[in-house]
Protein backbone atom coordinates (compact mmCIF):
# COMPACT_ATOMS: atom_id res chain seq x y z
CA UNK A 1 0.00 0.00 0.00
CA UNK A 2 1.43 3.28 -1.02
CA UNK A 3 -0.73 5.72 0.83
CA UNK A 4 -1.53 4.75 4.34
CA UNK A 5 -2.43 6.27 7.63
CA UNK A 6 0.70 7.86 8.89
CA UNK A 7 2.15 7.05 12.26
CA UNK A 8 5.27 8.84 13.40
CA UNK A 9 7.06 5.52 13.69
CA UNK A 10 6.33 4.70 10.06
CA UNK A 11 8.94 5.31 7.46
CA UNK A 12 7.93 8.08 5.09
CA UNK A 13 6.34 6.79 1.89
CA UNK A 14 9.11 8.62 0.10
CA UNK A 15 11.61 6.29 1.69
CA UNK A 16 9.91 3.08 0.72
CA UNK A 17 7.94 3.54 -2.46
CA UNK A 18 10.42 4.10 -5.26
CA UNK A 19 12.03 0.71 -4.79
CA UNK A 20 8.66 -0.99 -4.67
CA UNK A 21 7.46 0.71 -7.79
CA UNK A 22 10.68 -0.03 -9.55
CA UNK A 23 10.52 -3.70 -8.76
CA UNK A 24 6.88 -4.04 -9.64
CA UNK A 25 7.40 -2.40 -13.01
CA UNK A 26 10.13 -4.78 -13.97
CA UNK A 27 8.02 -7.67 -12.81
CA UNK A 28 5.04 -6.67 -14.87
CA UNK A 29 7.14 -5.95 -17.91
CA UNK A 30 8.79 -9.34 -17.67
CA UNK A 31 5.48 -11.10 -17.12
CA UNK A 32 3.93 -9.16 -19.95
CA UNK A 33 6.64 -10.09 -22.37
CA UNK A 34 6.60 -13.70 -21.26
CA UNK A 35 2.92 -13.94 -21.90
CA UNK A 36 3.24 -12.04 -25.13
CA UNK A 37 -0.06 -10.48 -24.18
CA UNK A 38 -1.23 -6.92 -23.66
CA UNK A 39 0.93 -5.33 -21.00
CA UNK A 40 -2.03 -4.00 -19.12
CA UNK A 41 -3.36 -7.34 -18.01
CA UNK A 42 -0.51 -8.51 -15.80
CA UNK A 43 -0.04 -4.95 -14.58
CA UNK A 44 -3.54 -4.69 -13.23
CA UNK A 45 -3.38 -8.14 -11.70
CA UNK A 46 -0.15 -7.34 -9.91
CA UNK A 47 -1.39 -3.90 -8.95
CA UNK A 48 -4.47 -5.38 -7.35
CA UNK A 49 -2.25 -7.57 -5.24
CA UNK A 50 -0.01 -4.79 -4.07
CA UNK A 51 -2.18 -1.74 -3.37
CA UNK A 52 -4.89 -1.13 -0.88
CA UNK A 53 -7.84 0.32 -2.69
CA UNK A 54 -11.32 -0.90 -3.47
CA UNK A 55 -13.09 -0.93 -6.80
CA UNK A 56 -15.21 2.17 -7.21
CA UNK A 57 -18.39 2.94 -9.13
CA UNK A 58 -18.63 4.31 -12.68
CA UNK A 59 -15.79 2.16 -14.02
CA UNK A 60 -15.94 1.17 -17.65
CA UNK A 61 -15.15 -2.38 -18.73
CA UNK A 62 -13.50 -1.21 -21.94
CA UNK A 63 -10.00 -2.42 -22.69
CA UNK A 64 -7.40 -0.53 -20.67
CA UNK A 65 -4.79 1.53 -22.46
CA UNK A 66 -1.42 -0.10 -21.70
CA UNK A 67 0.53 1.36 -18.78
CA UNK A 68 3.45 2.07 -21.07
CA UNK A 69 1.27 4.23 -23.34
CA UNK A 70 -0.48 6.05 -20.48
CA UNK A 71 2.89 7.03 -19.01
CA UNK A 72 4.87 7.92 -22.15
CA UNK A 73 2.32 9.88 -24.21
CA UNK A 74 1.39 12.94 -22.20
CA UNK A 75 0.49 16.57 -22.45
CA UNK A 76 2.16 18.28 -19.51
CA UNK A 77 3.56 21.50 -20.91
CA UNK A 78 5.48 22.28 -17.72
CA UNK A 79 7.71 19.35 -18.63
CA UNK A 80 7.85 20.14 -22.38
CA UNK A 81 5.50 20.54 -25.33
CA UNK A 82 6.16 17.22 -27.09
CA UNK A 83 4.20 14.09 -26.18
CA UNK A 84 7.30 12.23 -24.98
CA UNK A 85 8.88 15.22 -23.21
CA UNK A 86 6.96 14.76 -19.92
CA UNK A 87 8.13 11.17 -19.39
CA UNK A 88 11.66 12.11 -20.40
CA UNK A 89 11.72 15.12 -18.08
CA UNK A 90 9.68 13.53 -15.32
CA UNK A 91 12.57 13.61 -12.84
CA UNK A 92 12.56 17.43 -12.98
CA UNK A 93 9.26 17.63 -11.12
CA UNK A 94 9.97 17.72 -7.39
CA UNK A 95 7.06 16.20 -5.48
CA UNK A 96 8.65 16.17 -2.04
CA UNK A 97 7.86 18.02 0.07
CA UNK A 98 4.37 18.76 -1.21
CA UNK A 99 1.61 20.76 0.37
CA UNK A 100 -1.90 21.57 -0.71
CA UNK A 101 -3.66 24.78 0.20
CA UNK A 102 -7.45 24.89 0.48
CA UNK A 103 -8.71 28.44 0.69
CA UNK A 104 -11.16 31.01 -0.58
CA UNK A 105 -14.84 31.10 0.31
CA UNK A 106 -14.94 28.31 2.88
CA UNK A 107 -15.30 28.05 6.64
CA UNK A 108 -12.52 25.53 7.10
CA UNK A 109 -9.51 26.53 5.00
CA UNK A 110 -6.08 25.08 5.57
CA UNK A 111 -2.70 24.20 4.24
CA UNK A 112 -1.82 20.52 4.48
CA UNK A 113 1.19 18.35 3.96
CA UNK A 114 0.28 15.89 1.27
CA UNK A 115 0.11 12.99 3.70
CA UNK A 116 -2.23 14.86 6.02
CA UNK A 117 -4.31 15.94 3.07
CA UNK A 118 -4.73 12.36 1.85
CA UNK A 119 -4.98 10.65 5.26
CA UNK A 120 -8.77 10.76 5.74
CA UNK A 121 -9.74 9.26 2.40
CA UNK A 122 -10.01 5.63 1.37
CA UNK A 123 -8.77 5.04 -2.15
CA UNK A 124 -10.91 3.69 -4.96
CA UNK A 125 -10.15 2.57 -8.47
CA UNK A 126 -12.02 4.43 -11.19
CA UNK A 127 -11.54 3.20 -14.74
CA UNK A 128 -12.40 6.21 -16.89
CA UNK A 129 -12.21 7.19 -20.53
CA UNK A 130 -9.96 10.17 -21.13
CA UNK A 131 -10.59 12.26 -24.26
CA UNK A 132 -7.95 14.78 -25.24
CA UNK A 133 -9.02 17.92 -27.10
CA UNK A 134 -6.46 16.93 -29.76
CA UNK A 135 -8.56 13.96 -30.85
CA UNK A 136 -7.10 10.94 -29.08
CA UNK A 137 -8.39 8.97 -26.12
CA UNK A 138 -7.36 6.39 -23.54
CA UNK A 139 -8.94 4.20 -20.87
CA UNK A 140 -7.11 4.68 -17.58
CA UNK A 141 -7.53 2.93 -14.22
CA UNK A 142 -7.11 5.83 -11.82
CA UNK A 143 -6.75 5.44 -8.08
CA UNK A 144 -8.14 8.27 -6.03
CA UNK A 145 -11.14 9.60 -4.15
CA UNK A 146 -14.07 11.86 -4.85
CA UNK A 147 -13.22 15.54 -4.78
CA UNK A 148 -16.51 16.32 -3.04
CA UNK A 149 -15.14 14.86 0.21
CA UNK A 150 -12.36 17.42 0.34
CA UNK A 151 -14.76 20.18 -0.62
CA UNK A 152 -17.34 19.25 2.02
CA UNK A 153 -14.66 19.07 4.69
CA UNK A 154 -13.64 22.62 3.78
CA UNK A 155 -17.24 23.78 4.36
CA UNK A 156 -17.84 26.07 1.38
CA UNK A 157 -19.75 29.26 2.12
CA UNK A 158 -23.08 29.96 0.46
CA UNK A 159 -21.39 32.45 -1.81
CA UNK A 160 -18.98 29.85 -3.22
CA UNK A 161 -20.04 28.94 -6.75
CA UNK A 162 -16.82 27.78 -8.36
CA UNK A 163 -13.69 25.85 -7.46
CA UNK A 164 -10.31 26.99 -8.79
CA UNK A 165 -7.21 24.79 -9.04
CA UNK A 166 -3.57 25.65 -9.43
CA UNK A 167 -0.53 23.61 -10.49
CA UNK A 168 2.89 23.87 -8.88
CA UNK A 169 4.92 26.90 -10.00
CA UNK A 170 8.59 25.94 -10.10
CA UNK A 171 10.33 27.49 -13.12
CA UNK A 172 13.75 26.65 -11.65
CA UNK A 173 13.03 22.98 -12.20
CA UNK A 174 10.19 22.85 -14.73
CA UNK A 175 11.63 23.69 -18.17
CA UNK A 176 8.28 24.53 -19.75
CA UNK A 177 7.64 27.26 -17.18
CA UNK A 178 10.75 29.09 -18.28
CA UNK A 179 9.09 29.92 -21.60
CA UNK A 180 5.79 31.78 -22.05
CA UNK A 181 4.01 28.89 -23.79
CA UNK A 182 1.13 29.45 -21.36
CA UNK A 183 0.62 32.01 -18.61
CA UNK A 184 2.11 30.08 -15.67
CA UNK A 185 1.15 28.64 -13.27
CA UNK A 186 -1.43 26.45 -14.95
CA UNK A 187 -4.88 27.11 -13.53
CA UNK A 188 -8.20 25.35 -14.02
CA UNK A 189 -11.69 25.59 -12.61
CA UNK A 190 -15.03 23.87 -12.26
CA UNK A 191 -18.49 25.01 -11.32
CA UNK A 192 -19.18 23.91 -7.74
CA UNK A 193 -21.80 21.37 -8.82
CA UNK A 194 -19.37 19.89 -11.36
CA UNK A 195 -16.69 19.69 -8.68
CA UNK A 196 -19.12 18.02 -6.26
CA UNK A 197 -20.20 15.42 -8.83
CA UNK A 198 -19.26 11.88 -7.77
CA UNK A 199 -17.52 11.28 -11.13
CA UNK A 200 -15.02 14.02 -10.32
CA UNK A 201 -12.02 12.62 -8.47
CA UNK A 202 -8.64 13.61 -7.17
CA UNK A 203 -6.27 10.90 -8.36
CA UNK A 204 -3.08 9.87 -6.61
CA UNK A 205 -2.36 6.79 -8.69
CA UNK A 206 -2.96 4.82 -11.85
CA UNK A 207 -2.68 1.10 -12.49
CA UNK A 208 -2.53 0.70 -8.73
CA UNK A 209 0.71 2.64 -8.47
CA UNK A 210 1.53 6.08 -7.25
CA UNK A 211 1.09 8.57 -10.11
CA UNK A 212 4.19 8.87 -12.24
CA UNK A 213 5.36 12.49 -12.36
CA UNK A 214 4.47 12.86 -16.04
CA UNK A 215 0.86 12.00 -15.20
CA UNK A 216 0.55 14.78 -12.64
CA UNK A 217 2.05 13.49 -9.41
CA UNK A 218 1.38 13.62 -6.60
CA UNK A 219 -2.21 14.79 -6.90
CA UNK A 220 -4.34 15.57 -9.94
CA UNK A 221 -7.90 16.17 -10.92
CA UNK A 222 -9.80 13.76 -13.19
CA UNK A 223 -13.05 15.00 -14.78
CA UNK A 224 -13.86 12.30 -17.32
CA UNK A 225 -16.63 14.06 -19.26
CA UNK A 226 -14.43 17.05 -20.10
CA UNK A 227 -11.43 17.37 -22.39
CA UNK A 228 -8.23 16.22 -20.73
CA UNK A 229 -6.76 19.67 -20.16
CA UNK A 230 -9.47 20.36 -17.56
CA UNK A 231 -8.00 17.56 -15.42
CA UNK A 232 -5.25 19.72 -13.94
CA UNK A 233 -2.05 18.03 -12.79
CA UNK A 234 0.23 18.41 -9.76
CA UNK A 235 -2.23 20.48 -7.74
CA UNK A 236 -0.98 22.79 -4.97
CA UNK A 237 -4.07 24.89 -4.38
CA UNK A 238 -7.84 24.47 -4.35
CA UNK A 239 -9.90 27.67 -3.86
CA UNK A 240 -13.59 28.41 -3.59
CA UNK A 241 -14.64 31.47 -5.59
CA UNK A 242 -17.79 33.37 -6.35
CA UNK A 243 -16.78 34.32 -9.90
CA UNK A 244 -15.86 31.93 -12.68
CA UNK A 245 -12.11 31.45 -12.23
CA UNK A 246 -9.67 31.96 -15.12
CA UNK A 247 -8.43 28.81 -16.87
CA UNK A 248 -5.10 28.58 -18.64
CA UNK A 249 -6.11 27.42 -22.12
CA UNK A 250 -9.07 29.77 -22.14
CA UNK A 251 -6.79 32.68 -21.32
CA UNK A 252 -4.39 31.56 -24.04
CA UNK A 253 -7.01 31.14 -26.80
CA UNK A 254 -10.47 32.21 -25.57
CA UNK A 255 -12.29 31.34 -28.79
CA UNK A 256 -10.84 27.82 -28.84
CA UNK A 257 -11.01 26.61 -25.25
CA UNK A 258 -14.07 27.43 -23.19
CA UNK A 259 -14.49 27.28 -19.43
CA UNK A 260 -16.73 24.23 -19.69
CA UNK A 261 -14.88 22.24 -22.36
CA UNK A 262 -17.28 19.34 -22.15
CA UNK A 263 -16.52 16.61 -24.66
CA UNK A 264 -18.96 17.28 -27.49
CA UNK A 265 -18.73 15.88 -31.03
CA UNK A 266 -21.09 18.56 -32.34
CA UNK A 267 -19.07 21.51 -31.13
CA UNK A 268 -15.91 21.63 -33.20
CA UNK A 269 -12.69 23.10 -32.01
CA UNK A 270 -12.47 26.19 -34.27
CA UNK A 271 -9.56 24.63 -36.11
CA UNK A 272 -10.37 20.92 -36.13
CA UNK A 273 -13.32 18.56 -35.88
CA UNK A 274 -14.23 16.82 -32.63
CA UNK A 275 -16.50 14.23 -34.26
CA UNK A 276 -14.06 11.37 -33.97
CA UNK A 277 -11.15 10.29 -31.85
CA UNK A 278 -8.39 7.75 -32.05
CA UNK A 279 -8.38 5.45 -29.07
CA UNK A 280 -4.71 4.81 -28.41
CA UNK A 281 -3.91 1.30 -29.63
CA UNK A 282 -6.69 1.21 -32.22
CA UNK A 283 -6.32 1.67 -35.96
CA UNK A 284 -9.68 3.13 -36.92
CA UNK A 285 -11.02 6.34 -35.46
CA UNK A 286 -14.15 6.00 -33.38
CA UNK A 287 -17.07 8.37 -32.97
CA UNK A 288 -16.75 10.75 -30.06
CA UNK A 289 -19.66 10.65 -27.63
CA UNK A 290 -21.35 13.62 -25.99
CA UNK A 291 -19.90 14.14 -22.49
CA UNK A 292 -17.42 11.40 -23.41
CA UNK A 293 -20.17 8.83 -22.84
CA UNK A 294 -20.99 10.07 -19.31
CA UNK A 295 -24.19 11.86 -20.37
CA UNK A 296 -26.39 9.72 -18.18
CA UNK A 297 -24.47 10.93 -15.14
CA UNK A 298 -23.80 14.56 -16.01
CA UNK A 299 -26.24 15.81 -18.66
CA UNK A 300 -28.53 17.18 -15.93
CA UNK A 301 -25.78 19.61 -14.88
CA UNK A 302 -26.23 21.44 -18.17
CA UNK A 303 -29.98 21.32 -18.61
CA UNK A 304 -31.23 24.32 -20.54
CA UNK A 305 -27.70 25.48 -21.37
CA UNK A 306 -26.65 26.19 -24.95
CA UNK A 307 -23.63 23.92 -25.18
CA UNK A 308 -22.44 25.67 -28.33
CA UNK A 309 -22.32 29.00 -26.55
CA UNK A 310 -20.96 27.60 -23.28
CA UNK A 311 -18.41 25.36 -24.97
CA UNK B 1 14.28 37.70 -68.54
CA UNK B 2 17.04 35.79 -70.27
CA UNK B 3 19.33 36.42 -67.34
CA UNK B 4 16.79 35.25 -64.79
CA UNK B 5 17.66 32.12 -62.92
CA UNK B 6 14.57 30.23 -63.95
CA UNK B 7 14.93 31.08 -67.62
CA UNK B 8 18.45 29.73 -67.54
CA UNK B 9 17.40 26.57 -65.86
CA UNK B 10 14.64 25.89 -68.30
CA UNK B 11 17.01 26.12 -71.22
CA UNK B 12 19.35 23.37 -70.20
CA UNK B 13 18.82 19.69 -69.56
CA UNK B 14 18.87 19.00 -65.85
CA UNK B 15 18.44 15.30 -65.54
CA UNK B 16 20.55 13.19 -63.26
CA UNK B 17 21.48 10.80 -66.03
CA UNK B 18 23.47 12.76 -68.62
CA UNK B 19 26.41 14.98 -67.80
CA UNK B 20 29.78 14.28 -66.27
CA UNK B 21 30.12 11.40 -63.90
CA UNK B 22 30.63 13.58 -60.79
CA UNK B 23 27.37 15.37 -61.51
CA UNK B 24 25.53 12.10 -61.70
CA UNK B 25 27.18 11.04 -58.46
CA UNK B 26 25.93 14.19 -56.74
CA UNK B 27 22.46 13.59 -58.17
CA UNK B 28 22.39 10.05 -56.77
CA UNK B 29 23.83 11.19 -53.46
CA UNK B 30 21.09 13.81 -53.12
CA UNK B 31 18.41 11.29 -54.06
CA UNK B 32 19.72 8.81 -51.50
CA UNK B 33 20.00 11.44 -48.77
CA UNK B 34 16.52 12.71 -49.60
CA UNK B 35 14.95 9.27 -49.39
CA UNK B 36 16.74 8.20 -46.21
CA UNK B 37 14.19 9.78 -43.82
CA UNK B 38 11.43 7.97 -45.71
CA UNK B 39 13.28 4.66 -45.50
CA UNK B 40 13.85 5.26 -41.79
CA UNK B 41 10.14 5.95 -41.30
CA UNK B 42 9.17 2.88 -43.33
CA UNK B 43 11.50 0.74 -41.22
CA UNK B 44 9.91 2.08 -38.04
CA UNK B 45 6.47 1.41 -39.52
CA UNK B 46 7.56 -2.19 -39.99
CA UNK B 47 8.45 -2.30 -36.30
CA UNK B 48 12.21 -1.71 -36.44
CA UNK B 49 14.10 0.86 -34.33
CA UNK B 50 11.45 0.98 -31.64
CA UNK B 51 8.50 1.42 -33.99
CA UNK B 52 6.37 4.52 -34.27
CA UNK B 53 5.50 5.07 -30.62
CA UNK B 54 2.21 5.30 -28.77
CA UNK B 55 0.23 7.00 -31.53
CA UNK B 56 1.72 5.55 -34.73
CA UNK B 57 -0.61 7.23 -37.22
CA UNK B 58 0.05 10.62 -35.67
CA UNK B 59 3.78 9.91 -35.89
CA UNK B 60 3.46 9.00 -39.58
CA UNK B 61 1.50 12.19 -40.29
CA UNK B 62 3.80 14.47 -38.32
CA UNK B 63 7.02 12.99 -39.67
CA UNK B 64 6.01 12.93 -43.35
CA UNK B 65 4.74 16.50 -42.97
CA UNK B 66 8.00 17.61 -41.37
CA UNK B 67 10.05 15.93 -44.11
CA UNK B 68 7.91 17.58 -46.81
CA UNK B 69 8.35 21.02 -45.21
CA UNK B 70 12.12 20.62 -44.88
CA UNK B 71 12.52 19.19 -48.40
CA UNK B 72 10.51 22.08 -49.81
CA UNK B 73 12.75 24.60 -48.02
CA UNK B 74 15.83 22.80 -49.35
CA UNK B 75 14.43 22.88 -52.89
CA UNK B 76 13.60 26.57 -52.52
CA UNK B 77 17.14 27.34 -51.40
CA UNK B 78 18.70 26.04 -54.64
CA UNK B 79 18.21 29.19 -56.69
CA UNK B 80 19.40 31.65 -53.99
CA UNK B 81 22.39 29.41 -53.33
CA UNK B 82 23.23 29.34 -57.02
CA UNK B 83 22.97 33.08 -57.24
CA UNK B 84 25.04 33.74 -54.15
CA UNK B 85 27.78 31.25 -55.00
CA UNK B 86 27.73 31.88 -58.72
CA UNK B 87 27.93 28.11 -59.31
CA UNK B 88 25.32 27.66 -62.03
CA UNK B 89 25.53 23.85 -61.92
CA UNK B 90 23.70 23.76 -58.59
CA UNK B 91 20.49 24.48 -60.46
CA UNK B 92 20.45 21.08 -62.11
CA UNK B 93 19.45 19.45 -58.82
CA UNK B 94 16.46 21.68 -58.17
CA UNK B 95 13.90 19.45 -59.84
CA UNK B 96 15.07 16.38 -57.96
CA UNK B 97 14.78 18.18 -54.63
CA UNK B 98 11.35 19.54 -55.55
CA UNK B 99 10.15 16.06 -56.47
CA UNK B 100 11.39 14.69 -53.15
CA UNK B 101 9.34 17.38 -51.38
CA UNK B 102 6.35 16.39 -53.50
CA UNK B 103 6.93 12.75 -52.58
CA UNK B 104 6.83 13.43 -48.85
CA UNK B 105 3.86 15.78 -49.23
CA UNK B 106 2.01 13.04 -51.13
CA UNK B 107 2.82 10.44 -48.48
CA UNK B 108 1.54 12.91 -45.88
CA UNK B 109 -1.65 13.55 -47.87
CA UNK B 110 -2.33 9.87 -48.55
CA UNK B 111 -1.74 8.83 -44.94
CA UNK B 112 -4.22 11.49 -43.84
CA UNK B 113 -6.76 10.34 -46.42
CA UNK B 114 -6.39 6.59 -46.26
CA UNK B 115 -4.95 5.80 -42.84
CA UNK B 116 -5.93 8.59 -40.45
CA UNK B 117 -9.44 9.15 -41.81
CA UNK B 118 -9.56 5.73 -43.50
CA UNK B 119 -11.41 6.98 -46.61
CA UNK B 120 -14.31 8.26 -44.52
CA UNK B 121 -15.47 10.62 -47.25
CA UNK B 122 -17.96 12.43 -45.05
CA UNK B 123 -15.23 13.42 -42.62
CA UNK B 124 -12.76 14.12 -45.42
CA UNK B 125 -15.15 16.43 -47.25
CA UNK B 126 -16.11 18.16 -44.04
CA UNK B 127 -12.45 18.73 -43.21
CA UNK B 128 -11.68 19.92 -46.74
CA UNK B 129 -14.55 22.39 -46.78
CA UNK B 130 -14.61 23.69 -43.21
CA UNK B 131 -11.10 23.40 -41.75
CA UNK B 132 -8.75 26.15 -42.91
CA UNK B 133 -5.64 24.22 -41.87
CA UNK B 134 -6.75 21.27 -44.02
CA UNK B 135 -7.52 23.57 -46.95
CA UNK B 136 -4.11 25.23 -46.70
CA UNK B 137 -2.33 21.90 -46.56
CA UNK B 138 -4.35 20.48 -49.42
CA UNK B 139 -3.73 23.56 -51.56
CA UNK B 140 0.01 23.34 -50.90
CA UNK B 141 0.01 19.67 -51.94
CA UNK B 142 -2.10 20.40 -55.02
CA UNK B 143 0.35 23.07 -56.17
CA UNK B 144 3.23 20.64 -55.74
CA UNK B 145 1.23 18.11 -57.76
CA UNK B 146 0.86 20.59 -60.61
CA UNK B 147 4.54 21.43 -60.50
CA UNK B 148 5.57 17.78 -60.40
CA UNK B 149 3.28 17.00 -63.34
CA UNK B 150 4.89 19.80 -65.37
CA UNK B 151 8.44 19.12 -64.26
CA UNK B 152 9.41 17.28 -67.45
CA UNK B 153 11.43 18.92 -70.21
CA UNK B 154 8.52 18.23 -72.54
CA UNK B 155 6.22 20.29 -70.30
CA UNK B 156 8.82 23.06 -70.17
CA UNK B 157 8.93 23.21 -73.94
CA UNK B 158 5.19 23.14 -74.21
CA UNK B 159 4.50 25.84 -71.62
CA UNK B 160 7.43 28.06 -72.61
CA UNK B 161 7.32 31.28 -70.56
CA UNK B 162 4.19 30.14 -68.77
CA UNK B 163 6.24 27.35 -67.23
CA UNK B 164 8.22 29.92 -65.26
CA UNK B 165 5.06 31.67 -64.19
CA UNK B 166 3.44 28.40 -63.15
CA UNK B 167 6.45 27.28 -61.19
CA UNK B 168 6.60 30.52 -59.23
CA UNK B 169 3.62 28.99 -57.40
CA UNK B 170 6.16 27.02 -55.41
CA UNK B 171 6.55 30.11 -53.20
CA UNK B 172 2.83 30.05 -52.53
CA UNK B 173 3.06 26.35 -51.67
CA UNK B 174 5.77 27.18 -49.14
CA UNK B 175 3.65 29.90 -47.55
CA UNK B 176 0.59 27.62 -47.44
CA UNK B 177 2.63 24.85 -45.84
CA UNK B 178 3.83 27.19 -43.08
CA UNK B 179 0.27 28.50 -42.57
CA UNK B 180 -0.93 24.88 -42.39
CA UNK B 181 1.48 24.20 -39.53
CA UNK B 182 0.72 27.48 -37.73
CA UNK B 183 -2.99 26.64 -37.76
CA UNK B 184 -2.28 23.20 -36.35
CA UNK B 185 -0.09 24.34 -33.51
CA UNK B 186 -1.65 24.48 -30.06
CA UNK B 187 0.78 26.64 -28.14
CA UNK B 188 4.45 26.01 -28.89
CA UNK B 189 5.41 27.88 -32.06
CA UNK B 190 9.17 27.31 -31.90
CA UNK B 191 9.41 24.77 -34.72
CA UNK B 192 7.14 26.54 -37.16
CA UNK B 193 8.89 29.84 -36.42
CA UNK B 194 12.12 28.34 -37.73
CA UNK B 195 10.39 27.23 -40.96
CA UNK B 196 8.76 30.64 -41.33
CA UNK B 197 12.05 32.50 -40.85
CA UNK B 198 13.89 30.35 -43.40
CA UNK B 199 11.04 30.72 -45.89
CA UNK B 200 10.92 34.49 -45.32
CA UNK B 201 14.68 34.75 -45.92
CA UNK B 202 14.48 32.72 -49.14
CA UNK B 203 11.53 34.72 -50.45
CA UNK B 204 13.05 38.00 -49.25
CA UNK B 205 16.20 37.38 -51.27
CA UNK B 206 14.16 36.80 -54.40
CA UNK B 207 12.12 39.95 -53.86
CA UNK B 208 15.33 41.90 -53.30
CA UNK B 209 16.88 40.53 -56.47
CA UNK B 210 13.72 41.14 -58.45
CA UNK B 211 13.72 44.79 -57.34
CA UNK B 212 17.36 45.15 -58.31
CA UNK B 213 16.59 43.55 -61.65
CA UNK B 214 13.84 46.12 -62.23
CA UNK B 215 16.23 48.94 -61.46
CA UNK B 216 18.79 47.50 -63.82
CA UNK B 217 16.30 47.26 -66.65
CA UNK B 218 15.43 50.91 -66.09
CA UNK B 219 19.07 51.78 -66.58
CA UNK B 220 19.92 52.19 -62.92
CA UNK B 221 22.94 50.37 -61.56
CA UNK B 222 22.37 47.50 -59.17
CA UNK B 223 23.22 48.31 -55.55
CA UNK B 224 25.66 45.46 -55.39
CA UNK B 225 26.96 42.89 -57.76
CA UNK B 226 25.14 39.88 -56.41
CA UNK B 227 24.44 38.50 -59.84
Amino acid sequence: MLIRRHRSSDPLPSEITPREIYQRRREFLRTGMALGAGLFLPASVLADASLDYSPGPFSTDEALTPYEDVTTYNNFFELGSGKSDPSRNAHLLRTEPWSVKVDGLCANPGEYDLEDFLKPWALEERIYRLRCVEGWSMVIPWVGFELNRVLKQAEPLGSARYVAFETLMDPDNLPGQRRPVLDWPYVEGLRLDEAMHPLTILAVGLYGEELPNQNGAPLRLVVPWKYGFKSIKSIVRISFTEEEPPTSWNRSQPDEYGFYSNVNPDVAHPRWSQRTERRIGEFRRRRTELFNGYGEEVAALYEGMDLTRYF
Amino acid sequence: MKTSAIGNAAARPRRGGPGPRWQRAIWWALLTAGLLPGVWLAARTAGAFGGLGVNPIETLLLDTGTYAMIALLVALSVTPLRRMTGVAGIGRYRRLLGLIAFGYASAHFLIWLGVDLFFDWVLILEDLTTRPFVMAGFAAWFILLLLAATSTRAAMGLLKRNWTRLHRLVYLAGILAVVHIVWLTRADYREVTIYALILAALLGLRVLWALQGTRKSRGQPARNGVA
